[in-house]
């Protein structure tokens, strides 16, 4: 084997470990910044301009910080509680492609750390075990707010992992694929989010419940469980926890961006000019491909969607755990499946009479299924409702 | 008096069901430090899964002796110790205890400031029902909502700083009036409240009252039957909200509210969300009484001029030898009250907040007893909460609006 393939991996590696370390400490300091806003508050902003050491404070405040073992609590499991919920964070990121296949120094580079054809069978691979690291840590602490917490979000994986996966079987059929690579070029002309509008919003919906974020951010439901799991949890262990929940807030975002809203590539109005990814550029007497660009693209994507997270959290009130799991059962599973089938349907026609055209009738009877959804919700509220008002 | 025994712990077991002693169902304190127990009230709760089955609450842990403490003091200075009473009323708190002063002595009040008092009252209202608001919301996660009533509350705060040189221990009403005059700033600042509130109000419930979370998050939640409500003699809007149409204001008019223009709501179905609405209703109808109160705010003076209970103002100390006398005598001895004991009761936010004094013919009253509303609305709780889950405890718990401070006195 060729040695610079050892040292392309391992710069690709450095490259996604670190922005997503340097992307979560930076992500707490956006999260509270936004919050501010939308709460007519400032946030942190001493620490460095506009707040931006922060994270840094942050940092070395947590990892000085004294670290508590309870005394009844299984010291194993506790120890190992938080690694299995971190380590799976990071490692989910592997498959996002981040950048177009081009060529440099004469080798073609791929740019995801690891090009593997069933990319988005690793990422529901990885995505749930971040669950066990959660249940175990509810369970270890021996409290019992951390094991409701730990309870309830393994009820909560449980209800949503399918309407994640059936979120990504829609993509998978679109893109005609199950590398990641090729469902972001299957976007070239159009994004699926527009193919398929309902898929994509069932897909972030569930994103948020496999985030443990707002509003189905049962497990640490701080008014009802004090902190959920991670109660007892102090100093770097705690902040283990709260860098697998913001990391995987990033990688979900990057997943949902990579699937529905065209990954690295360009926003579909810069098709075909300078600033696409396959624009080739020419300044003086070099020539090279607009790769560079794709990081760029798939950064504001993220930055977009995390600040819909951030925006859910402000305004909405918590659902309560046992509608969580009959909407996750009876609403989103139902009609994930529904979208699935109108998906493949739709490409079937398409592929039957050889005319991408076809692929309307996907969002049209999608949105239908979802105004149907949303319907039977609001019946069901009303039904609960006073005839006063 | 009663003598202290001693209990076991086999007395209070019929408190939990058998399966709780096998282990089958779960004991669970909730508080007395938990962020949703709004202050140091602990629940002792046992849990099937996240159902509640028995809830039991305990309280005691905030308790200051304000009672005792006020009967070591004058009339007037133990009025210091009612701000602390329920520190999101401190006017209401004011107002009841001083009319019932004004009652044991019979002294009258002036009508400027029975109208002050209103308008104060009637803002002080607000901002416990926006604190209510913000921290009910807080308690389904709707966190913002909370700095948004702050926002509000902070000018209402703003207003009592201007009038009384402190935000929340005002101690602005006296026994006869009040302190002194409002300064000319008032008017204006006051009015300023009143011209932006009703949007924000409608603010607050853009963002809660049709949303579908929180609609289903209140719905049929924590129902008490106006039955079971008047045998835990509830009060305030947890009353209003189980169809008991009962308002000290309209009912028992005092301070002149009966020359106010406002309606009392109610609502019949004695969940969450009917008391959610009474109160968000009542925000709008605090709001009128304070313009009509503002609008026709007499001129005159603001304390009455009974030299015997009132004392001078400062001006006359230095020139009248009788304003001297009263002023030394009324700040060192204090004025003697009636052998006689009475009753007076307000519409506090949270329901009657009553005084009972006893007076034994000397300056410091033999015995204070205050009726505060939220330890009889607390009472219910156990009722309210069985069958529903920890997360709905939560939210019946902030709909009751309890303050540990007005419970444990």
């Amino acid at each position: 084997m060729d040695w610079t393939i050892w040292v392309e991996w391992l710069i690709k590696s450095l490259f996604v470990v670190f922005a997503l370390l340097t992307g979560f400490a930076y992500l707490t300091l956006y999260e509270r910044r936004a919050l501010a806003k939308i709460q007519v508050r400032i946030g942190p902003n001493r620490a460095g301009w506009q707040g931006l050491l922060q994270p840094v404070a942050d940092a070395v405040k947590l990892i000085f910080k004294e670290e508590l073992t309870p005394a009844k609590a299984d010291k194993l499991v506790f120890f190992w509680a938080p690694i299995i919920t971190m380590v799976p964070s990071i490692v989910i990121a592997a498959v996002i492609p981040f950048g177009p296949t081009t060529t440099l120094f004469g080798r073609t580079i791929v740019f995801s750390v690891a090009n593997i054809n069933v990319g988005v069978l690793f990422l529901m691979a990885v995505a749930s075990i971040a669950v066990y690291g959660i249940v175990l840590a509810g369970w270890s602490s021996n409290n019992k707010y951390a094991m409701l917490g730990g309870l309830r979000s393994s009820a909560q994986m449980i209800s949503y992992e399918l309407s994640l996966g059936l979120g990504f079987v829609t993509a998978i059929l679109l893109g005609n694929s199950m590398n990641l690579h090729d469902i972001v070029d299957a976007q070239r002309n159009v994004w699926f989010a527009v193919v398929q509008p309902v898929g994509a919003l069932i897909f972030m919906i569930v994103t948020l419940a496999e985030v443990n974020r707002a509003p189905f951010d049962m497990p640490e439901a701080e008014q009802e469980l004090t902190a959920g799991y991670h109660s007892e949890y102090s100093g770097m262990k705690f902040a283990l926890f709260f860098m697998a929940e913001y990391q995987k807030m990033i990688a979900i975002s990057m997943i949902a961006a990579t699937l529905f809203f065209g990954g690295y590539r360009e926003f579909w109005f810069l098709k075909d000019t300078f600033l696409s990814v396959d624009a080739i550029w020419n300044i003086g007497p070099w020539q090279f491909q607009a790769w560079f660009l794709g990081p760029i693209y798939m950064l504001l994507k993220v930055v977009v969607l995390l600040f819909f997270m951030i925006w859910i959290r402000a305004t909405w009130p918590r659902i309560r755990y046992d509608r969580l799991m009959s909407f996750g059962w009876k609403v989103l599973l139902p009609l994930s499946l529904a979208v699935v089938f109108i998906s493949a349907v739709g490409v079937l026609v398409a592929q039957q009479f050889d005319n991408n055209w076809y692929l309307a009738i996907i969002p049209i009877f999608s949105s239908v299924a979802g105004l149907v959804a949303v319907g039977f919700v609001d019946q069901a509220l009303r039904r609960k409702s006073y005839a006063s008002h | 008096m009663s003598q202290l025994q001693e209990v076991s712990v086999d007395q209070y077991r019929h408190l939990v069901s058998e399966r709780a002693l096998t282990g089958e169902t779960m004991l669970l304190n909730m508080g007395p430090q938990h962020p949703s127990t709004h202050g140091v009230l602990r629940l002792l709760l046992e849990l099937d899964g996240e159902t509640v089955i028995s809830c039991i609450p305990d309280i005691g842990f905030l308790h200051t002796g304000v009672e005792k403490n006020m009967e070591a003091k004058t009339y007037q200075k133990a009025e210091v110790m009612t701000d602390r009473l329920d520190y999101m009323n401190t006017m209401g708190n004011n107002l009841a205890y001083v009319m019932a002063v004004e009652k044991l002595v019979d002294l009258d009040v002036p009508v400027r400031a029975q109208a002050l008092r209103v308008i104060l009252s009637e803002l002080q209202r607000i901002a416990s029902h926006l604190v209510w608001l913000g921290t009910s919301g807080l308690d389904l996660a709707a966190m913002s909502m909370f700095l948004y009533c702050f926002r509000e509350r902070e000018q209402i705060l703003d207003i009592f700083e201007l009038v009384s040189g402190q935000r929340m221990m005002t101690t602005y009403f006296r026994p006869g009036g009040v302190w002194r005059d409002v300064p000319v700033e008032f008017e204006k600042a006051v009015r300023d409240f009143i011209k932006i509130f009703p949007r924000r109000i409608d603010e607050y419930e853009t963002l809660l009252t049709k949303n579908p979370l929180f609609l289903d998050r209140m719905l049929g939640i924590g129902k008490l039957e106006a039955a079971t409500a008047l045998s835990h003699s509830v009060t305030g809007p947890m009353l209003r909200a189980s169809g008991v149409n009962w308002d000290l204001r309209k009912a028992r008019p005092y301070m002149g509210y009966e020359q106010y223009d406002f309606n009392v709501p109610v609502h019949t179905e004695g969940d969450t969300y009917a008391r959610y609405l009474v109160r968000v209703q009542e925000l709008r109808e605090s709001l009128k009484i304070v313009e009509q109160a503002l609008n026709k705010l007499p001129l005159g003076p603001v304390r009455s001029d009974n030299r015997k209970f009132v004392p001078p103002p400062r001006s006359e100390i230095g020139t009248s030898m009788e304003a001297l006398i009263h002023h030394f005598k009324l700040w060192t001895e204090g004025f003697p009250a009636p052998k006689a004991s009475i009753y007076s009761a307000v519409e506090s936010p949270r329901g009657e907040l009553g005084v009972f004094l006893e007076g034994d013919g000397g300056p410091k009253p033999y015995r204070v007893h205050m009726r505060t509303p939220s330890f009889d609305n607390l009472s219910p709780i156990s009722k309210m909460v069985k069958g529903h889950l920890v997360a709905d405890l939560v939210a019946i718990l902030a709909s009751t609006d309890i303050v540990l401070g007005d419970i444990d006195r």
